[in-house]
């Protein structure tokens, strides 16, 4: 355990920068955006005299009924948790060059014969990275996305008391905790969704002799040709498409966080017919975790468990030099 | 005695060549060999063997592991060091030591501080700041404070210069060998070596050609300057090796007969690189 600790925290130091830096980075940009945006339309109403719905802000909240109070918050919900889009982006960018780097690196500078040479077996060696690419990444990146959001939601509630409006009234609409817990909740989800993914990407990093990221990208494409040329699926009564998306998508782009919303599409029907006023529901366990009931899920994990196995087996016997 | 390291039948094919042909030996606790040959002799390949990174038919038996399945319990009783840039470039001094320390169970990490001391590394410093020389004075310092009892060295000093060198074996000697350690070593700077080993070992073309300890060689091999008139007589005993100098022939002979050597002009000993040139004649050819 206690290796398997320090395995670990040798990820972070060598990725520091992928790992940390990079959400913290984006998260800044983000917020400096945001005050631009916001600096930027304040200049603008004050120039032009522009006031929004009449007299002013005020005016329009002292109107304002129950349904337009939900709107706000809902609006304060969206500042909190739109900086993990950006956030997960980067992040998922960061896990497919870390996952294609993790094997194959260390054997390009010869320092793998450093690491062999002390007593630390493949497996945990993989293992470490395995869960640096499926949960301490995304668990820095969810945390730095949490602080960004409060910032955010913070930075709005004063711009807004500019305007008359009470502080504490706006944070009492929105729904921070359930932001936080709702983020949270997606990482152990993110986990075994991108499984597959990591895995794949893993097996070409530790089997690679050279160019990593071509055999990754190119023998799924190659493959996913030649099953809409020749039809392949129509065997099992699966269109190429099925192939596209359930394995060419599966094995290249489940890293990026969210991608498992867009690949359900019975819950993008869902997200349609949402509330509006209720933006966290995307993200909730109650919306998010009903994938566990769902095959695609699972046969992925395994997918990725024996690619994974398959990568353990590659760093032990690929010899180089 | 005990084994260290036991080998029987070694082979190992890479696409076209033989790299380990049928190599068997034996090392014993406590000893230095050095393991020597021509660049793809197949040292690498024995010591990757030995070490658990590559795949070999035949048997080996490195402190009672089979290394191909047993590599990370192996690796607790064996530290390597291959020739210079391997310890990762985004390293600190003080991750190093940190990680080794918490993975290693026989790491001391005093002892690699007291090392470290003596050197210029600072711990905030990375790998990719340091000179050739740099790195292999933090790996020689992480190596040395684990006490481990078997040493691979491959190519340690390759491309340092000659303070660092003579400082490397120095260390080696005097603050790490003992009777309970047994170290191996391949190099091309074998003069820098010679007085160190204990056991020699000459590998050519994937077989082992010479495996014997330093006193042996004084016994059996000797070098004879024989002036010109008595050189038909010398060439007729079957010399390993002639070579010219200021007019006379320097004969190289494998068991000779001491008495008759010493009738024909000044026998000494021979030099492991005089030895090694001898016995590798016409591996470019």
């Amino acid at each position: 355990m206690k290796t398997f600790y320090w395995l670990l925290k040798r990820e972070f130091w060598e990725h520091r920068g992928g790992f940390l830096w990079a959400p913290i980075v984006t998260g800044g940009v983000f917020l400096v955006l945001n005050v631009m945006a916001i600096i930027t339309a304040e200049v603008l109403s004050a120039r032009h005299g522009v006031r929004i719905g009449g007299n002013d802000i005020q005016m329009m909240m002292q109107h304002a009924d129950a349904g337009d109070w939900k709107q706000v918050g809902a609006a304060a919900d969206i500042a909190m948790i739109s900086s993990m889009g950006f956030i997960g982006i980067v992040m998922g960018i960061v896990v497919l060059f870390y996952c294609l780097g993790s094997l194959y690196d260390d054997r390009r500078d010869r320092s793998v014969l450093f690491w062999k040479s002390l007593p630390i077996s493949n497996t945990s060696t993989v293992l470490s990275k395995v869960v640096s690419a499926a949960v301490v990444a995304p668990v820095i990146a969810v945390v730095v996305s949490i602080i960004c959001g409060l910032v955010q939601l913070f930075i709005f509630a004063i711009v807004l008391s500019f305007h008359g409006i009470n502080v504490w009234q706006l944070l009492a609409l929105s729904h921070p905790l359930r932001a936080v817990a709702s983020l949270v909740s997606n990482v152990p989800l993110y986990a075994l969704w991108a499984l597959p993914a990591v895995g794949w990407l893993m097996l070409c990093s530790a089997g690679a002799r050279s160019k990593p990221f071509l055999w990754a990208v190119a023998v799924p494409v190659v493959l996913g040709l030649m099953v809409s040329w020749f039809n392949i699926m129509g065997l099992f009564n699966l269109s190429s498409a099925w192939f596209w998306a359930n394995v060419v998508q599966r094995a290249l782009l489940s890293v990026f966080p969210g991608s498992n919303l867009v690949f359900d599409k019975h819950s993008a029907l869902n997200m349609g017919e949402m509330n509006d006023n209720d933006p966290l529901a995307v993200l909730s366990p109650m919306h998010t975790y009903g994938l566990l009931a769902s095959p695609d899920l699972w046969i992925g994990v395994i997918a990725g468990l024996a690619l994974i196995a398959a990568a353990v087996w590659f760093r032990r016997v690929r010899d180089d030099s | 005695m005990n084994a260290v390291v036991t080998a029987t039948g070694l082979n190992k094919t890479y696409k076209n060549a033989h790299a380990l042909n049928d190599v068997s030996f034996r090392i014993e606790s406590g000893r230095i060999v050095g393991l020597i040959g021509p660049n793809g002799a197949g040292k690498t390949t024995a010591l990757k063997a030995i070490l658990g990174l590559t795949d070999f038919k035949g048997e080996l038996n490195v402190l009672g592991f089979d290394p191909r399945t047993q590599r990370d319990q192996l690796m607790e009783q064996v530290c390597f060091i291959a020739d210079v840039a391997v310890l990762p470039r985004w390293i600190r001094v003080s991750e190093a030591i940190d990680f080794v320390a918490n993975v290693h169970p026989r790491f001391n990490r005093a002892k690699c501080e007291a090392f470290l001391a003596r050197t210029k590394l600072t711990p905030k410093q990375r790998v990719k700041q340091m000179s050739k020389g740099m790195i292999v004075q933090l790996h020689l310092a992480l190596v040395m404070a684990i006490d481990a009892r078997l040493l691979v060295l491959d190519e340690p000093t390759l491309g340092l210069d000659i303070l660092y060198r003579k400082q490397f074996y120095q260390s080696l000697l005097e603050d790490y060998f003992d009777e309970n350690k047994t170290i191996i070593v391949t190099t091309h700077q074998v003069e820098e070596i010679e007085n160190i080993l204990t056991d020699l070992m000459f590998i050519r073309d994937g077989r082992i050609v010479l495996d014997t300890d330093m006193d042996t060689v004084g016994e059996r091999f000797a070098e004879v300057m024989v002036s010109a008139d008595k050189a038909a007589t010398a060439r007729s005993m079957k010399p390993l090796d002639e070579r010219q100098v200021f007019g006379k022939s320097i004969f190289l002979f494998d068991g000779a007969d001491r008495a008759t050597l010493e009738s024909m002009g000044e026998v000494r000993r021979p030099t492991v690189s005089d030895l090694f040139v001898a016995t590798m004649k016409g591996t470019y050819a």
